[in-house]
Parts: structure tokens; C-alpha cells; sequence
């Protein structure tokens, strides 16, 4: 029981404090491939201690929601990230995680936001909402049928026993049905985290921007709140690519060193899923926003595709 | 007098769900009174199913009527179609032959088509009136005419021994029985391509009907449906599942994508509902695709998940349609885009039509996210009935489920916010004022009906388990867990609500206090809406529902096929100043289109040819009669 616990603080732990971690030294890479020196990897931990220590402006326009936004959308977060076998394979707390369980967290917290987005009255925010909510829906459809190839394989949808399954039997996962379903699953990755192609994360005025036009009353600690929350799924997104995917490392491990390896290991494998969001981002230009669909139409087929994959082959 | 009568309304609805659960638990009655209905008598059987379903009722009932108090006052007209309606939905599941059966679904029938012309001055309600009656006859008429075929192939007219005989007869017979009955339900239930009357006759009711209508009479089609597929006929070919998956997968997401483009709310709300209906089919589809390669304790699942969603969504949508009500009593409109506003002059209606959204979203952890997920449970372990074939079918359906929920949440992320969100459109929406009391309570009490729902599966999914075993026959009783964990077949998955409704909790409170305790500054200023350095903010600057829903317009056009019109009228002087602009993007449906359409052409075609032969001389009708006479003497 003591253990399970400790297991689940250091689960959120890792999560909550390795998040902006993982955004600062995306950014930083970014900045070194276009060839500027860029922020140090640190930074984004600088930015939310500034934030913290500000003044929250609110709009007289608003109401409850926006204030009970911010919290709503970390918890939600921090809830997800004791579901998502991090560096263990078996979630803590014996949170019986399950995808389905996951991707409608997540939709609570984009509900909650999107709802602040329309509070304060504000065209940008209600374009951002409007924006983020049609990708949200056409995403949902992508990540369900990928998990649902994943679990036809592995004869469960419990996370924790997908990546047993997998680690275990590494046979498994060499099948043309991993591969598509991979596919699928990163570009849902890229919309649902407002990663280019399909959102500009790093800019807050321009046209065709999703997420941040919706968060743009935000200031202060909620803003602090709403940054972190966005990195944390980012984070929970990826390790959930890096787990599922390739699962090895992530089970076995047991005995008093298992969270320091695991920590280890998982902090390896997302350093190679930056790298390559890096090159990604740094080569792609954002889409026209009524092109979207249609990768995520592209990302559908994909996980269709897998699931024909794992029945036929 | 009105208010004594909807008081009793609420009390019968109090009786049924006493009865409901007394039915549900094993407890069993019958009664006969052979002379007060013809062919057979009256004749009332409580079962589990129909004690499920007297609950279902009881859901909708009771609050609406103590919201029916508050909102209709004194007003007498529709009270008595409403206590008719009322009785006779109380009766449907009861009934226990034909002819009983028949009777009480009519007076359903004609007691809300009374009910749905309740402003009898406007054309509209005349018309939602209109559909409204002749789709549910025709409904009546498939419905009589799979019953009777049942009742001469069995030679009796008691479902009891239609359930003895089902199972002897042929398969082209059960199945033409089948294509009927479904096809009757289908129209009350309000599956798409038969729905057309649903979002015209629900919003031109007074709300608490609509209430009813959305959440439990269209239950009541479900109702026949799983009574005539799983109860009179049995197990049947692997068709009749696919055929209901995937009507069901089809209503669910075209359900959803009307009603994100529709801003009037009542009708939106009409949408969900068959969207819902749509998920709840899906339910049935895949219990009777398990059920027919007999893997029990799945087609269990299936009709548990169906179960669950029934009794969630007349929990949910009640309580949207009572708190859609409110706001359209406190504004007088029903255009979402004249509204805005509301949650600071209507904070109870709306926190109850916010816990009503989530739930509708299927949003954790609400009651609307349990059912969807065991539905998801039932669907994904399709691998067992090993035809790659139906996986695909399968896959299909999971996909448009998992579509339905993001839709979902993005249509009620546009009905509250732009209903109760921002600065108020218009003068009314400005004006609006909070419901009476007994309109709230009857709003908090569903919405408590809802969290307990969402928090307590492991207590209802085992009563539903003892309705589904009953309903399917002699199935082995299955376990789902403890009371903090629901395990669904055996460990394929598991879930706890409570669990994770309290580490959202818990973190909910240490987020503020970590905070604190982190030293953020605690200092707040209230200010204007940043805009870019425009001076002043008015309702004209914020996004509208037609602008939320155009992505979706763009996306899916093949299905809106949207029109736009654009008319602007210049100042004489300069095109650059604009004296008024009026901006129309109307969706048209596909269903009036390519299938409504041209039957109705088609039938007024005929009518036009047979007037050829119709002069109205008394002499040609001799005529044509002493034909007629010669040529059967003929033929004789």
C-alpha cells in the first residue's frame, strides 16, 4: 500500500515536474535547427515562476468557469498522468487505466476550456474554441480505432497489460499493423497537443492560431496553470507513444531501483520522440486550417488500415 | 386544480418507480380484467424489463411534473392529454397482450399529439403536428401488421405464448416479423432515416412534455424493440445485429452533426436525442450479434450497456430539456443566438444544464461516460466472434462512437456557451430572471440523478445484469467486481468511478493549496476583455453559434450541403459604407431531399392519375360498380 502510493506521487511527480522540462528542450532544439542559440532547456520552469508572481487580470465579462478552468484542466491532467503507465508498466493505486478512461479526461478538460474561451466574450477566444473543439472531435475517432488494433493484438485494452504483452512478447509488435497504427497515433498526437502541423504553439497573434487564441484571457497563475497543463499533455501524450510503441523497459522492472531505471529508460525514449517532433516541426509548414481534416481524415485511414492489418495478416 | 394534478402526476410516477423496482428484483404480478378491452381483455404483466422500464418512466416523470408546477401555474390546457400520457406510457410496458399493448400505445401517441399542438395558433406546431401523426401511424400500422402476422403464425394473440412458439417458427417468417416490429419501433424511437418528425414535434411541446417525449417516450421504442427481438422472436441470423449496429452507429453520428449546425436549443436537444437513441442501438445491435453466435455473457454486456445508456439519457436529457425550458420561459426565445449572458442572472439553471452538458458529452465523471463505455467494452471484444468481416463492422462502429462523443462535446460546448456564456444578445436575454422554485428543484434533482448515476455503477450494473439475464434467457450470472471497482468480463477491463471522481477531487483541492503554499501572488483586478485596443465591448464582438459551428458546416458539407446568401445594402453615396447586411447559411437535409421527397411526389402522382378516372358523376360510379361486378362474375 505505502509502496503503491509512493509509486503514484512519484508518478505524478515525474509527470508534473518533467513536463516544461520536456517543452523547454523541445524549443530549445527547434531554436539550435534553424539556427539560433535559443532559450536555455530551463526556461519554461523561469516562465511559470514569473507567472506565478504576477497579478491575475480578469475580465468583468467572465464568470465561475473561468476561474474554475485553470484548476479544472491541471487536475485533469494530473488525474490522467496516474492512469498512463509511466516507468512502470502497472499503473498506480491499481487506477485501472484504460484508454477510453484517458481520451475522455482529456475531453474534460478541452470542454472546460473551450467553455473559458467563449467566457470572456472575446472573438479570438470563441474562434479558438470553436477551432479546438472541431479537432478535438475528428481526432477522437483516430486515437480509439489505433488503441483498439493495439488491443486487438495484445487480446486487452488495459494499458499496463499492452505494454506487459508487448515487452514481453517483442514478436508481438512486428506486425505492418504496429507501424500504421503508430502513424495514426503521432499525427493525433500533433493535433491534439496543438503541434505544427496543425497548430503553431509558438505564436499569439496570427490567424489561424487554435490553442492560443482560446487561452489568450488567461493571465498570471492561471495562465501559469493552463502552460502547464498543456505541457503535462504533451508529456502524458508522448509517453503514451513511447509505451505503447515500444513498450521495452518499461515492465520487468521490480525492486527498489525499478523507478530510477524506469525514469531512466522513459526519459531516453522521449528524448528521441523530441528529436524527432523537432525535425518535424522545423520542416513543415502549418497547414491551412481547413486542410486539418484532412490529415486527420489521412490519420483515420491509418488506424482503419491497421485494424484490417491485424485481422488479415 | 393544475397544480393538484401535475402533484399527482409526480405521485404516480413515485408509485411507478416503486413498482419498477419491485419488478426489477424478481417480483412479478399479473392482471386480467377480461371485459374492459375487447379480443382478449386487459392483461398487465410486471417482468424485469418492464419494471426497468416503469423506472425509466419514473426518471422522467416525477420531475417534470414538480417542474410542470412551477412553469404552467395555473394553466389547465394539455393537462388532461398530460396525465393520459402519462398513464397510458405506464401501461406500455406492462401490457402483456395485443390488444392491451395496442390501446396503451395509441393513447401515447394521441395524448402527445395533443400535447405537441399545444400553441394551436402557429403553423409550425401545425405542421411538427402533422408529421408528427402521420409518421407515428405509419409507425402503428408496421407495428399491427408484425402482430398480427405473430399472432395468426402462433394463433394467439398473448406475447407469453408468441415467446413459447417464436423459436418454431421458420426463418423467413421471424425474420418478416422482425423487418415489421423494428421497423414500427424504429419510427417511435426516432432513428434516422425515420426521425423527421422527432426534432419538429419535441420543441413545439411545453418543455416538461418535451422532456418526456426526448427522454422516455422515445425510450419506449427501444423498449419494443429489445421485447420483440430478444423476448418474442429469440436469437435470430447475424443480419439483424449488423442491420441494428449500424443503424444505430448512423443515427448517432448524423444525429449529432444536425444538431451541432441547429441553434435553436429545444431542437438541438430533439437531435441529441437521436444521436442517443443512435448509442443505444448500438448496444442492442452488438447483444444480438453475440447473442446469435451464442456468447452469452457478451451479448449480456451489450444489452447492460444499452440498459444503462436508456435510464442515463432520460436522466440527462430531461434535465437539458427543463433547463432549456427555464430559459426560454426567462427570454422568449429559442435561438441561442439571441442569448448570452445567462449564467449570472440564472446561476442554479444554469450549474444544472452545465452538469447536463458534461453528461451528454459523455464527459468523466458523469453518468453519460459510464454507459458509453461499457458500450465501447461490448464493442471492442468482437475478436471472440472470430469473422473478420464483422471486426470491420465492428471497428466501423467504434469509430463513429468515439466520433460521437468528440461531437458531442463540441455541440454542448456551443449550447451552454453561447446560452449562458459572455455578454447577452439581445434585450430579453439581458432582462432574463431565475426560474421559480419549483422548476429548480425539479432541475437539481435530476442533475443529482445524474452524478449519482456516474458515481454508482457498481451498484446499477449488477441490477441491470439480473434485467438483461432475465430478458436473454438462461444466462450464467456474471460478476462485476466490488463496490469501488467494476470488473467487465472478467478483467477484461476496469473501471472505478468513484476512484477517479475522488483523485479529481483530491486534486482539485491541492491545486489551490499547492499554490499557496508555492507563494503565488493571490492578487486579482477585474478589467475588460482585451480586443485589440477597441474601445468598449459589446454582445456584437463575440463569436456566434453559426461561427462555432462552421468548421464543422465546411467538413462535413457533403451532408449539410450549406447555401449562403449573402445580401448587403449600400449607402447611395459609397460602396464603402454599409447600411444593412443580412448573412443566411441554411443547411438542407439529405433525408426531405432524396427520401421524404420523392415518395411524397411519387404518392401525389398517383393521386393526380386517379383523378383521371374521378369526374364525380353518379353515373360513371354506376358504372364503374356494374364493371366491376361483370368482370368478377367473369373471373368467377
Amino acid at each position: 500500500m505505502i509502496a503503491a502510493i509512493a509509486v503514484a506521487v512519484a508518478q505524478v511527480i515525474v509527470v508534473g515536474a518533467g513536463a516544461p522540462l520536456l517543452v523547454g528542450v523541445l524549443r530549445t532544439l527547434k531554436a539550435r535547427l534553424v539556427g539560433r542559440r535559443g532559450p536555455s532547456p530551463w526556461q519554461p520552469y523561469a516562465d511559470l515562476r514569473k507567472l506565478l508572481a504576477k497579478e491575475v487580470v480578469v475580465s468583468t465579462t467572465t464568470s465561475w468557469i473561468f476561474r474554475a478552468t485553470p484548476y479544472v484542466l491541471a487536475a485533469t491532467m494530473l488525474v490522467a498522468s496516474l492512469i498512463v503507465p509511466v516507468f512502470l508498466a502497472r499503473p498506480p493505486l491499481a487506477f485501472p487505466g484504460d484508454v477510453i478512461l484517458l481520451m475522455y479526461l482529456f475531453l474534460l478538460g478541452t470542454f472546460f476550456l473551450a467553455l473559458a474561451g467563449l467566457d470572456a466574450g472575446s472573438a479570438f477566444g470563441g474562434m479558438g474554441s470553436s477551432r479546438e473543439v472541431a479537432v478535438a472531435a475528428l481526432a477522437e475517432p483516430t486515437i480509439i480505432v489505433a488503441v483498439f488494433a493495439l488491443a486487438m493484438r495484445a487480446e486487452t485494452i488495459d494499458l499496463a497489460r499492452v505494454v506487459e504483452r508487448f515487452s514481453r512478447e517483442p514478436l508481438l509488435a512486428a506486425n505492418p499493423a504496429h507501424l500504421l497504427a503508430f502513424a495514426a497515433f503521432f499525427i493525433v498526437m500533433l493535433a491534439e497537443t496543438g503541434r505544427l502541423p496543425v497548430d503553431n504553439p509558438a505564436t499569439h497573434l496570427e490567424l489561424t492560431m487554435i490553442h492560443e487564441a482560446m487561452v489568450l484571457e488567461y493571465s498570471g497563475r492561471y495562465l501559469a496553470l493552463v502552460e502547464w497543463a498543456s505541457a503535462m499533455k504533451l508529456c502524458l501524450f508522448m509517453t503514451l507513444l513511447a509505451n505503447l510503441f515500444f513498450p521495452w523497459g518499461a515492465g520487468g522492472l521490480t525492486g527498489p531501483a525499478a523507478i530510477p531505471l524506469g525514469v531512466l529508460v522513459l526519459a531516453g525514449k522521449l528524448v528521441l520522440l523530441v528529436i524527432a517532433l523537432a525535425v518535424l516541426e522545423t520542416t513543415v509548414a502549418k497547414l491551412r486550417l481547413f486542410r486539418v481534416p484532412e490529415l486527420l481524415a489521412g490519420s483515420f485511414a491509418l488506424a482503419i488500415l491497421s485494424v484490417m492489418a491485424v485481422v488479415l495478416v | 386544480m393544475a397544480r393538484l394534478a401535475y402533484g399527482l402526476a409526480a405521485l404516480v410516477a413515485v408509485g411507478a418507480a416503486a413498482l419498477g423496482l419491485h419488478g426489477m428484483f424478481g417480483g412479478a404480478f399479473t392482471l386480467q380484467i377480461g371485459w374492459l378491452v375487447p379480443l382478449g381483455g386487459l392483461q398487465l404483466t410486471l417482468d424485469p424489463l418492464a419494471g426497468f422500464f416503469l423506472l425509466v418512466i419514473a426518471v422522467g416523470v416525477a420531475p417534470a411534473s414538480v417542474y410542470a408546477i412551477g412553469s404552467a401555474g395555473g394553466a389547465r390546457r394539455g393537462l388532461g392529454a398530460y396525465l393520459v400520457f402519462v398513464v397510458s406510457m405506464c401501461l406500455v410496458p406492462l401490457a402483456a397482450n395485443m390488444m392491451t399493448f395496442a390501446i396503451a400505445w395509441e393513447l401515447m401517441s394521441l395524448a402527445s399529439y395533443l400535447l405537441v399542438l399545444h400553441e394551436r395558433e402557429s403553423r409550425e406546431s401545425l405542421r411538427a403536428g402533422w408529421v408528427y401523426a402521420v409518421m407515428t401511424h405509419a409507425g402503428l400500422a408496421c407495428l399491427l401488421a408484425g402482430m398480427m402476422l405473430l399472432g395468426a403464425w402462433t394463433g394467439s394473440s398473448e406475447f407469453a405464448d408468441w415467446r413459447a412458439a417464436a423459436p418454431g417458427l421458420g426463418g423467413g417468417a421471424r425474420s418478416v416479423a422482425f423487418v415489421l416490429l423494428a421497423l414500427g419501433f424504429a419510427g417511435k424511437a426516432g432513428v434516422i432515416p425515420l426521425h423527421v418528425w422527432l426534432p419538429l414535434a419535441h420543441p413545439a411541446a411545453p418543455s416538461h412534455v418535451s422532456a418526456l417525449m426526448s427522454g422516455v417516450m422515445i425510450k419506449l421504442g427501444v423498449y419494443g424493440l429489445l421485447r420483440a427481438s430478444f423476448d418474442w422472436l429469440g436469437a435470430g441470423p447475424p443480419w439483424w445485429g449488423v442491420a441494428v449496429l449500424i443503424v444505430g452507429a448512423v443515427s448517432s453520428v448524423i444525429g449529432v452533426l444536425y444538431a451541432l449546425v441547429e441553434h435553436d436549443l429545444k431542437k438541438l436537444l430533439a437531435f441529441h436525442s437521436i444521436e442517443n437513441i443512435g448509442i443505444i442501438l448500438i448496444g442492442i445491435g452488438a447483444g444480438l450479434l453475440y447473442q446469435g453466435a451464442g456468447l452469452e455473457a457478451l451479448a449480456l454486456l451489450g444489452v447492460v450497456a444499452a440498459l444503462y445508456h436508456t435510464l442515463n439519457h432520460a436522466a440527462f436529457k430531461a434535465l437539458l430539456f427543463l433547463g432549456a425550458g427555464a430559459v426560454v420561459h426567462a427570454t422568449g426565445t429559442r435561438n441561442i443566438e439571441e442569448m448570452g449572458g445567462l449564467i449570472k442572472r440564472m446561476p442554479w439553471t444554469a450549474a444544472c444544464f452545465l452538469v447536463g452538458s458534461a453528461a451528454i458529452s459523455a464527459l468523466p465523471p458523469l453518468n453519460g461516460f459510464v454507459s458509453e463505455w461499457l458500450t465501447f467494452l461490448a464493442l471492442l471484444q468482437n475478436t471472440h466472434l472470430a469473422r473478420p468481416s464483422l471486426s470491420l463492422a465492428f471497428a466501423l462502429g467504434i469509430a463513429g462512437l468515439a466520433l460521437t462523443g468528440g461531437l458531442a462535446m463540441a455541440c454542448f460546448v456551443k449550447a451552454f456557451g453561447i446560452t449562458f456564456l459572455a455578454l447577452p444578445r439581445s434585450e430579453a436575454a439581458a432582462r432574463a430572471h431565475e426560474a421559480p422554485p419549483a422548476m429548480r428543484i425539479a432541475m437539481v434533482l435530476l442533475a443529482v440523478t445524474c452524478a449519482a448515476l456516474g458515481l454508482g455503477p457498481t451498484w446499477v450494473v449488477p441490477a441491470l445484469a439480473t434485467v438483461a439475464g432475465a430478458l436473454l434467457g438462461d444466462t450464467p450470472p456474471v460478476a462485476f467486481g466490488d463496490w469501488l471497482t467494476l470488473r467487465v468480463s472478467e478483467g477484461f477491463a476496469t473501471g472505478s468511478a468513484l476512484a477517479i471522481a475522488a483523485a479529481l477531487g483530491v486534486a482539485l483541492v491541492a491545486l489551490p493549496l499547492g499554490l499557496r503554499v508555492a507563494g503565488a501572488s493571490r492578487r486579482r483586478r477585474a478589467y475588460e476583455t482585451w480586443g485589440c485596443g477597441r474601445i468598449g465591448q459589446t454582445a456584437r464582438m463575440e463569436y456566434t453559434a453559426t461561427a462555432f459551428a462552421n468548421p464543422f458546416k465546411r467538413v462535413f458539407d457533403f451532408l449539410y450541403r450549406p447555401t449562403k446568401k449573402l445580401d448587403i445594402d449600400f449607402h447611395p453615396e459609397s460602396r464603402f459604407f454599409v447600411e444593412r447586411i443580412e448573412y443566411e447559411n441554411p443547411t438542407r437535409s439529405i433525408f426531405d431531399d432524396w427520401l421524404y421527397r420523392p415518395v411524397l411526389d411519387g404518392l401525389s402522382g398517383v393521386a393526380r392519375a386517379a383523378r383521371a378516372i374521378q369526374s364525380g358523376s353518379a353515373n360513371l360510379y354506376l358504372a364503374y360498380i356494374l364493371a366491376v361486378l361483370l368482370i368478377m362474375l367473369v373471373l368467377a
